[in-house]
């Protein structure tokens, strides 16, 4: 007789854990394609901000190769995405780690031209400080619009460095941590394109083009 | 006498028995959160979804479930629900939900929401816990979308910005700005800017309180609200 009431509580317990787990199923089943499309979408929508849908013919959420330089780019494994127009490379755009932000990893979209400019940089996540990093957001100030167009001869290696290192690139007042740990990011991004660029476009388009 | 009752789990919620400036309960959503006006509509809008929710299922359960799992019950039950807003936050706010993401999970350990399960549905009829739900869950929504506004306001000098992430593109314009000239107050919006901001809000709350009852000499309910400050 004592073991009854257990076993009844255990039942009800379990059909608790069941019907939870049931309805968790169901909605995860009636918004997954939802998410996968929001997820898609935000990603594109990154992703065209940086290299123009005008410029390339192919579905560059799903162009995407994989780049391993731990040193240059953050991170053992870095994706990135291809963007190709009549099956010949526009730009490609990384996804490096800042590793050495102020207040822990900063992550990044680096689009590189054909050519080695940067079709633009975004960064994608970061837990800099509110009013003094934060400032690297897209909405909150346009220094991150200051990298378009730049490459490893415009301003050239040396240039490569906040104005308070004898560089071209701008500080904030009161936070030269993140500016200066992007640039940096953003320059070795733009060192692995110089030295593996085209062995990437290769992988994307079946052979040397 | 119902009718008194219910209005009584109204003001309970609201303002007697807050959540979050009486009970304090749920600070860490609470605090972490509340950087602006949205964010915490955000936040205490799903908060009173689940509780909403729990509480009624809760209540609907109430007599069959035997008292020795109750509490683990309970927690299935809102950790369900939980989920199952966060999916469809990700589904339907991707925008929102990109922002709030990882503290919607954390509605499972609010201790407002199991609190509540367990001190009044667990007990109560269901519309009363249905009614409990919605005025608890609005009072913590109102805490968190007063102190989102008024960090907001000291720190970054606008209101209601980013609305348009919650009632789509239209809702931009309800942005309020009080002009490119207003550097902001870095503390509001930093960590300590919540702790001294809840501060500053609970002592707003004590001291209406005080010309209420200053007034209302027989403010019954008073002693109540008091009682629960001393031993929250």
């Amino acid at each position: 007789m004592t073991k009854h009431p257990v076993i009844i509580a255990g039942l009800i317990l379990s059909l608790f854990a069941v019907s939870g787990v049931g309805m968790v199923a169901l909605v995860h089943d009636q918004t997954k394609e939802i998410i996968a499309t929001n997820e898609r979408e935000a990603l594109l929508k990154l992703l065209t901000a940086l290299v123009p849908a005008e410029s390339i013919d192919n579905d560059i959420v799903n162009a995407v190769t994989v780049a391993r330089d731990a040193d240059r780019l953050g991170k053992e494994e870095v994706d990135v995405y291809l963007g190709l127009k009549e099956g010949k490379p526009v730009a490609a755009v990384f996804t490096p780690v800042v590793p050495d932000g102020y207040s822990g990893p900063i992550k990044l979209l680096v689009a590189v031209r054909i050519d080695g400019s940067l079709g633009g940089i975004r960064v994608v996540a970061h837990k800099e400080t509110p009013g003094l990093g934060d400032k690297v957001e897209e909405q909150k100030s346009d220094w991150i619009y200051g990298f378009t167009d730049k490459s490893l001869t415009n301003p050239g290696l040396a240039g490569w460095k906040v104005k308070r290192d004898g560089g071209e690139f701008d500080q904030f007042t009161g936070a030269t941590v993140t500016p200066r740990s992007i640039v940096k990011a953003v320059k070795n991004t733009l060192l692995y394109y110089r030295d593996h660029g085209n062995s990437l476009f290769q992988s994307a388009t079946g052979g040397p083009t | 006498m119902s009718a008194q009752s219910y209005r009584q789990l109204v003001i309970d919620g609201l303002w007697n028995n807050n959540q979050a400036m009486v009970a304090l309960l749920g600070l860490c959503p609470l605090l972490a959160v509340t950087n602006t006006a949205i964010n915490g509509l955000g936040l205490g809008l799903a908060t009173l979804l689940v509780l909403t929710l729990s509480n009624v299922t809760v209540s609907i359960i109430r007599n069959w479930v035997r008292p020795e799992v109750r509490l683990p019950v309970f927690v299935i039950v809102i950790a369900s629900f939980v989920t199952a807003v966060e999916l469809s936050m990700n589904a339907w706010f991707y925008e929102l939900y990109k922002i709030l993401g990882i503290f919607i999970p954390l509605i499972v350990t609010n201790c407002a929401i199991i609190g509540r399960a367990e001190a009044f549905a667990s007990k109560n009829a269901i519309s009363r816990s249905l009614v409990d739900g919605l005025a608890m869950g609005s009072g913590f929504t109102l805490a968190l979308v007063t102190l989102g506004a008024m960090r907001e306001l000291l720190g970054m000098g606008t209101l209601f910005s980013q609305a348009n992430l919650m009632f789509g593109e239209a809702a931009g314009g309800l942005t309020i700005s009080l002009g490119d000239d207003f550097k902001g107050m870095l503390l509001a919006i930093l960590p300590p800017g919540a702790f001294l901001g809840l501060g500053f809000l609970i002592a707003l709350k004590n001291l209406i309180d005080k010309r209420l009852s200053h007034s209302r000499k027989a403010a019954t309910h008073q002693a109540a609200a008091n009682t629960e400050l001393a031993t929250g």
